[in-house]
């Protein structure tokens, strides 16, 4: 296997390198700083990164407040305090003015680990997905992580970003260039599409790789940007293979599964098989375990797309 | 203060008092109470106070102006109509399907909104950045926020505090509204959030007393601000609910109600008297 970064430490060197850059790059964290690698440009910055202390809900203000004097903050934090304690600053005081705020939430999802259910935020795309021009990226790797920090930074509106905390393999190449609303096939097939983002997109290239060894030729999507969603290749897909599975690190209630949902029961109906949490809490323990345990590794994307791809016949 | 100054002052608060009852009037709904009570506090930093230009709603070096108690927008929208950042006949649309004038201050709706608020304890975060920006960039804009007294029951005014403590942000000014009443009560009876000097103190902020109905006052509490370096100030400024208008006065149950007919000319008759 290739060697593997976290999209946390992608995270925290794409704004250290930027930083030299986008002079109007400000860096805020409410006491994570170490944690979601904001520390790194801390060390290449410290003019221009502001330590909030555990007051995540101040933070995202500071952050308007910012955006409004012509700054491009990051505001940092784990994504269960980002996008879940704070989501009514992020909903009132960015998202309904539409500010140029971008949040940047480590330790998405259940790979979290060890520190269990109350740190594992698996509602993130769903709460920052509903909110009006809201735009919701979770990068796959270190490449599509770093393109994607520059990405938002290019872009003139709210940007929620998850990045994890598990270090995953690269699934792009080094010339990949990431674009906001844009989905990557990274394999063809016809009989069944994964679209997948985020920590389960090189489990789902395993995952096609066990189902061709069955005969079934499986293509799998990186849907990075959850909204807006990619509608043309979704269609594309469901048109070519006519079933979908998603897999995300996320509740199957509100994520990228429903939004590939909502998309094809009004353009083209198809069915849709979510791999997902489903609808429970996390809980304590090695993130890879946890991955096979929550049913979101490459054998559970396999048999549901083994399902899918026999149901169709 | 000059008489001259004081009168001129004066005038514009008792127009800027008939602006407010007439866009609640009109939209037979909204905040009266309240928007009375800042009346004169949003009157003297438009007119006084802060460095800006109806002209140039978007400056970047225009001083900012945050109204963390976004309720009271009928306040914020007559003081900017009468400093001319749009016409003051259009405060009768205030609420309306069509107007710019939405129930809570949208930036992306009014010319002269700084920040949208309404949802409380938010806007004093958003001034913490503005001021903080302004730091950022070496320059001398100022930051003015208002905020409620029973906004302060909220945790975020207190992040919010620490944080401008903790940067030093001299530049920035709270005016606390203190009109004593919240929409359940009194705000000691519905969870005290007193006593205001001590906390601001302890939080390492300069604090200053005013009285929110007397210019000469406010410029001196307004000074105070602008002199303290190397940390944020905040007015206290002692106010009345409904100033202004007799029945409304210390009244808790116009906080967010809409005046009759009949209501409205006795209030408009008083105001013009």
């Amino acid at each position: 296997m290739a060697d593997k970064t976290a999209t946390r430490e992608s995270y925290g060197k794409a704004l250290a390198e930027l930083g030299d850059k986008y002079e109007n790059l400000v860096v805020l964290d409410a006491d994570l700083a170490a944690a979601t690698k904001t520390g790194i440009f801390k060390k290449a910055h410290p003019d221009r990164f502001f330590d909030c202390g555990i007051a995540e809900n101040n933070m995202i203000g500071v952050a308007a407040g910012l955006a409004l004097s012509g700054k491009i903050p990051f505001a940092s934090s784990f994504a269960m305090f980002a996008a879940g304690r704070s989501y009514e600053q992020v909903r009132n005081s960015v998202g309904y003015p539409h500010l140029n705020v971008k949040i940047g939430a480590t330790h998405g999802g259940i790979t979290v680990g060890e520190d269990g259910a109350t740190h594992q935020c698996c509602e993130d795309f769903a709460l920052m997905r509903v909110i009006p021009g809201m735009t919701v990226i979770c990068p796959a790797d270190d490449i599509e992580a770093r393109g994607a920090v520059e990405a938002a930074i290019k872009y003139n509106g709210p940007v929620y970003m998850r990045f994890g905390r598990m270090a995953v393999p690269n699934v792009h190449t080094a010339d990949y260039k990431f674009e906001i609303g844009k989905g990557v096939l990274l394999r063809d097939g016809a009989d069944v599409t994964i679209i997948a983002n985020g920590v389960e997109v090189s489990e789902a290239l395993a995952a096609a790789e066990m189902l061709s060894g069955e005969g079934i030729d499986a293509a799998v999507v990186n849907m990075a940007t959850i909204k807006p969603l990619d509608g043309e290749l979704v269609l594309k897909m469901a048109k070519k293979s006519g079933a979908i599975v998603t897999a995300e690190e996320h509740s199957v209630i509100g994520g990228l599964g429903s939004a590939v949902a909502e998309y094809l029961g009004e353009t083209y109906p198809t069915p849709v098989y979510k791999v997902g949490v489903k609808d429970v809490f996390g809980r304590s323990g090695p993130a890879k375990e946890l991955l096979s345990l929550f049913g979101l590794d490459a054998k559970a994307i396999y048999e549901k797309a083994k399902e899918a791809a026999e149901r169709k016949r | 203060m000059e008489e001259k100054k004081l009168s001129c002052l004066t005038e514009t608060a008792r127009n800027v008092r008939v602006g407010i009852i007439d866009a609640v009037y009109s939209a037979s709904s909204g905040h009266p109470g309240g928007s009375l009570s800042v009346a004169d506090i949003l009157t003297y930093l438009y007119f006084e106070e802060m460095n800006i230009d109806p002209a140039k709603p978007d400056d970047p070096e225009r001083d900012r102006f945050v109204l963390s108690k976004g309720h009271t927008s009928p306040a914020l929208y007559s003081v900017l109509a009468h400093r001319g950042y749009f016409p003051v006949e259009d405060l009768k649309t205030f609420r309306k399907s069509d107007s710019y004038l939405q129930g809570h201050p949208d930036l992306k709706k009014t010319p002269g909104v700084d920040m949208t608020t309404g949802s409380l304890g938010q806007g004093v975060s958003a001034a913490c950045g503005m001021a903080l920006a302004a730091k950022l960039d070496k320059s001398p804009r100022r930051v003015y926020a208002v905020m409620g007294d029973g906004e302060s029951e909220e945790g975020q005014v207190w992040e919010a505090a620490m944080f401008a403590a903790h940067y030093k942000l001299d530049n920035l000014c709270f005016v606390l509204d203190w009109n004593g009443l919240q929409i359940d009560g009194p705000i000691e009876e519905v969870m005290n959030p007193t006593p205001y000097r001590e906390k601001f103190e302890a939080f390492g902020w300069n604090v200053t007393d005013a009285d929110a109905h007397s210019f000469e006052s406010l410029e001196a509490a307004f000074n105070t601000a602008r002199a303290c370096k190397g940390r944020p100030t905040v007015i206290i400024a002692r106010s009345v609910k409904g100033k202004g208008v007799s029945f409304m006065e210390n009244q808790v149950s116009w906080h967010g109600a809409a005046p009759n007919e009949e209501q409205y000319k006795t209030a408009i008759a008083e105001l013009n008297a």
